[in-house]
């Protein structure tokens, strides 16, 4: 017979003992036929019942068979106790589902190598230092030039690779009708190559389509967009689309598994680098710098020469900037080159997420531990209740060994059934917390593939977790005194002090969940509720493009024609829309001073668009249909400080200082209230205001057109988006060379700059429950098997004439001094972890009071909820019927 | 326990050498067999020959199939297999080598 066949036998014991037994059987029978006596027969054949077991343990695996029999046994075990095991298992399935969700968002993000050869060889170029705002950080935009010039030094030693920051881009197959957003990516040529990356259709770019600036319209699809754009349709070779003024061609489609280098984005359209306008410009750092380290070739002399290659480049570039002082040049110029291990590619969701990810990866893991402490604590109550089981078990035999695998498999048990939830819930969670990181119309484009390394996560975890709380019970089950057990227990006081050391844990952890919960829904509150200087209600925001400047008149034509429609409010126009993402900065002089060094921020507006932002005229007056650009300019309150001493700025005029030199004088006639530019997080910055409609500057009289705009429409109906479709099509009735390439409103433009705010408060405050609840349930079960344990002693003081409130203390004491020690111990570890996350949380001081009482009372509240029922019953023993009892 | 018409360990040899001559016996017969072939001298103790036959069943070196018989009683038949008659070779060259030098020890002795 077979392995198979033993292994088969394992799993039909019965079948394998009638069929020895039948066998025995018929010798008896046999045996008969000639004649001889039934009971001498019997005799010489011996104990069927020892010849069965000798033969059944020849014909199956032993081990195996045991494991089996344990199996049966741990399954009984559990179904015995439903109520109790089912909230075990939801609670073991809750840790371990978040748990390994949150592996599989952080190995998606952050972890997981790009599908390309050598992704170990691959670096991201950064440069380290302060930022014109003082923050302190890596920057990984480099200007094209100065690639080349890093390229040429690095030849032979590295391949460096140019890659855009991926866009949306408007692509247009057929008429201008069909206009469509694709997310593009500029990428040197030989990226595909460098890569090792194949097509699955025509060709991938090639180095000689990235030579010459503007030369090579030529388009590689990824595999994914052409699936969802064209159903793989493979005439799509040789197909051509418009984007900006250029035309270009389809020559090939990517592998299956590329989605570009940035994680969090999956890219639809590749084109060379040469295609980008700012290719040829050195003040421009519009694109990352991969670099592909030869093997065996040392990081540090490689870095120091492309340092100073850069620097070099930095240097002759600042030859032209005027209006700067030597320290600030200086300071410029300091800021070494550094290389960053971009095995798993380079993308702005890996930086923003990264801490918030870990965080909350933390907190799942505590949640789970909790959890584990839960059913570490149940496993030992039943322990205890099995005790004189157990030592039953040792006295007719069993070994220790077959003891602890008897204990873990109940633990396995358990451990697999939550971890089969579990998986469930992470399949179906994973998916939705990337889905609410969702900026409008940037949502994050995240890969989340469920493949070995997730599901090898998720089975270490199990394990871990299935020893983490299985073991102590198993040893200590093993190590049972029978002489003692039998006889009436073993010192109670031990089992207890493993409990309650695991009730002082869990609260630690409670604790700490609570805390940084806190932190994460305060920060939230505190963002949402800073007043933004304008009113986002009821606003759509246009963003609207033609493909050559527009004369000014169509722009006031189209301004006029939207002002006219029914549902709407009012309108304004805008070179863009605060907080959508685009910013604008240049210095100012005043009086012909040199500029101070800081910033201030310009957006051109039309007359009306105060009024239609709601934000409010302090001072002076708003712009008039005649005003025009170069002149006058609105400045807001943080403006009159920075450059006006706090005074009535209107009258007073200012130069704006571009980077080149070149000085645009502009007079103040109007003082407006401040509004968020750029990003609620920041302070209100200087910004200033001047018309939308500009004179040319070569030919004074001549207005300049404009290519692109935003119009600001205020509608009446509480819902904006319900006009957007309207709105889109009279854009184009009032003016056809307009088009409107994108609709947001200002709220969700808004929204989007909490949106990782949001996520984290969301997030932490469910777990911040779970962990209280779980707690609460853990602290209850503690409690409720020490009253059972002791209510001997209890009903001999209550004989005695103890009173209620002294059986109450006496049995909460140790545990409540547990909770107050394990609330300590998390708020040590609070403080000590609080730093890694204060660059996740604003305006928030960890050590505010109120930050510390939250959690402190929630547990406090929890606690003694949690003790009631136990108490109760503790105080309600009838000595009389205990005694009695025993 | 050493009974003198024990076998002593030479079970498998005998049983596979009795398979080897006559296929497909069921265990009684088999124990029989041994008791006729041996003119009695030697007994196959009953209750070691089922755990016997299933551990060389688990070796491989006999295979087993259950049969109805004419009276309706199920039974189950052993016979040799390719492994079993390679292990017979094997168990015999050994208790030849065996038993010649017990005899050189007898002789000398």
């Amino acid at each position: 017979m077979s392995l198979g066949s033993r292994i088969a036998n394992v799993f039909r014991p019965d079948r394998l003992s009638r069929e020895i037994d039948e066998e025995l059987q018929s010798h008896l029978a046999e045996a008969a036929e000639q004649g001889r006596d039934a009971a001498e027969a019997r005799r010489a054949l011996g104990s069927t019942v020892r010849l069965r077991e000798e033969s059944r343990d020849l014909r199956l695996i032993v081990w195996l068979d045991s494991l089996r029999a344990d199996a049966v046994f741990g399954w009984r075990q559990l179904m015995k106790n439903k109520l109790v095991s089912a909230a075990a298992i939801l609670s073991l399935a809750l840790g371990i589902g978040a748990s390994t969700s949150a592996f599989r968002l952080i190995d998606a993000l952050l972890l997981r190598p790009l599908p390309v050869i050598h992704p170990e060889q691959l670096y991201e170029l950064g440069r380290t230092g302060t930022d014109p705002e003082g923050m302190v950080g890596t920057f990984d935009g480099w200007a094209y030039p100065d690639f080349q010039r890093m390229r040429a030094a690095a030849k032979g030693e590295a391949e460096l690779i140019a890659i855009s920051y991926s866009e949306q881009a408007d692509v247009t197959y057929g008429s201008d009708e069909d206009m469509e957003r694709a997310y593009l990516q500029y990428v040197s040529g030989w990226m595909f190559s460098s890569f090792g990356v194949r097509p699955t259709l025509g060709r991938l770019l090639t180095e000689s389509d990235d030579l010459k600036p503007h030369a090579h319209p030529y388009a590689a699809l990824s595999y994914d967009y052409w699936k969802h754009r064209f159903g793989e349709d493979p005439k799509v070779i040789g197909r051509t689309f418009h984007m900006g003024n250029d035309l270009y061609e389809i020559v090939g489609v990517g592998p299956k598994r590329f989605t570009g280098t940035e994680p969090g984005t999956i890219i639809d359209i590749f084109v060379p680098t040469m295609m980008h306008p700012g290719v040829v410009r050195s003040d421009w750092t519009w694109m990352r710098t991969l670099a592909r380290v030869n093997p065996g070739v040392p990081l540090a002399p490689l870095r120091a020469k492309l340092d100073a290659t850069s620097r070099a480049f930095e240097k002759d570039r600042a030859k032209g900037f005027r209006g700067m002082t030597q320290k600030e040049i200086d300071e410029y110029l300091n800021h070494p080159l550094v290389f960053e291990p971009a095995a798993s590619g380079a993308s702005d969701m890996q930086s923003d997420y990264r801490t918030s990810l870990a965080a909350l990866g933390v907190l799942v893991a505590l949640v789970l531990l909790i959890a584990c402490a839960n059913v570490a604590n149940l496993m030992a109550a039943q322990a205890a209740a099995r005790a004189r089981e157990m030592a039953l078990r040792v006295s007719i035999g069993a070994g220790r060994r077959r003891l602890v695998q008897l204990v873990l498999i109940e633990s396995a048990w358990l451990a697999f059934l939550a971890a089969a939830l579990g998986g469930l819930f992470a399949w179906w969670s994973a998916p939705l917390v990337v889905g609410m990181i969702n900026p409008p119309d940037d949502p994050a484009r995240l890969v989340l593939p469920a493949d070995w390394r997730v599901v090898g996560f998720g089975l270490a975890l199990t394990a871990g977790v299935m020893l983490l709380f299985g073991l102590a019970p198993a040893l200590r089950a093993s190590a049972v005194q029978p002489v003692s057990a039998l006889k009436g227990g073993q010192d109670p006081h031990s089992r207890r002090r493993l409990m309650h050391a695991l009730i002082a844990v869990q609260t630690a952890f409670c604790f700490l969940v609570l805390f940084g919960a806190g932190l994460f829904v305060a920060t939230f509150q505190r963002l949402s509720n800073r007043p933004t200087g304008f009113s986002a209600d009821r606003l759509l925001t246009l963003d609207t493009v033609a493909r050559r400047p527009q004369p000014q008149v169509y722009w006031n034509q189209t301004l006029q024609h939207l002002r006219e429609l029914p549902g709407v409010e009012s309108v304004a126009l805008a070179s863009s829309t605060l907080m959508g993402g685009w910013s604008w900065n240049n210095s100012v002089s005043v009086g012909g001073a040199p500029p101070n060094g800081a910033l201030s921020y310009f957006m051109s507006v039309s007359p009306g668009w105060l009024e239609t932002m709601k934000i409010p005229l302090i001072a002076g007056r708003d712009f008039r249909p005649t005003d025009t650009y170069p002149g006058m300019a609105l400045v807001n309150q943080t403006f009159a400080k920075e450059y006006f001493k706090g005074e009535n700025p209107v009258g007073k005029s200012f130069d704006m200082v571009f980077d080149s030199g070149k000085k645009v004088h502009l007079e103040v006639v109007g003082l407006v209230g401040d509004a968020c530019y750029r990003d609620v997080h920041e302070p209100m910055l200087p910004q200033a205001y001047y018309p939308f409609q500009s004179v040319n500057t070569v030919n004074a009289l001549a207005l300049k057109g404009e290519e692109q705009g935003t119009f600001i429409v205020r509608t009446a109906s509480a819902n904006p988006l319900a006009m957007a479709s309207t709105l889109r099509r009279e854009v184009r009735r009032a003016w056809p060379e307009f088009r409107v390439s994108n609709i947001r409103t200002q709220l969700e433009i808004d929204q989007s700059h909490t949106v990782r705010e949001r996520l984290l408060a969301r997030l932490a405050f469910f777990f911040g429950i779970v962990a209280l609840l779980l707690a609460g349930v853990g602290l209850y079960g503690v409690l409720d098997y020490s009253v059972l344990q002791r209510r001997r002693e209890v009903a001999i003081r209550m004989a005695l004439g103890a009173r209620a409130g002294h059986i109450a203390r006496r049995v909460t004491a140790s545990i409540f001094s547990m909770v107050i020690a394990g609330a300590l111990a998390g708020l040590a570890l609070g403080f000590a972890s609080v730093r890694y996350i204060e660059s996740l949380l604003y305006q928030v001081r960890p050590t505010d009071p109120r930050m510390l009482a939250l959690p402190a009372l929630t547990i406090v509240a929890a606690a003694l909820l949690a003790a009631l029922p136990p108490v109760i019953r503790a105080i309600r023993i009838d000595p009389a019927v205990i005694l009695r009892a025993e | 326990m050493n009974k003198p018409d024990s076998l002593q360990g030479s079970i498998d040899l005998l049983v596979l050498k009795i398979l080897s001559r006559r296929p497909r016996l069921h265990g009684y017969a088999i124990m029989l067999a041994i008791q006729e072939m041996s003119e009695e001298v030697l007994r196959a103790e009953e209750g070691s020959l089922y755990p016997a036959l299933h551990r060389m069943e688990e070796a491989g070196w006999v295979h087993a199939e259950w049969i109805t018989k004419e009276n309706g009683r199920r039974a189950r038949l052993y016979q040799l297999t390719a492994a079993g008659r390679k292990q017979l070779v094997t168990e015999e060259s050994r208790w030849q080598a065996v038993t010649a030098a017990v005899n050189r020890v007898l002789r000398m002795a």
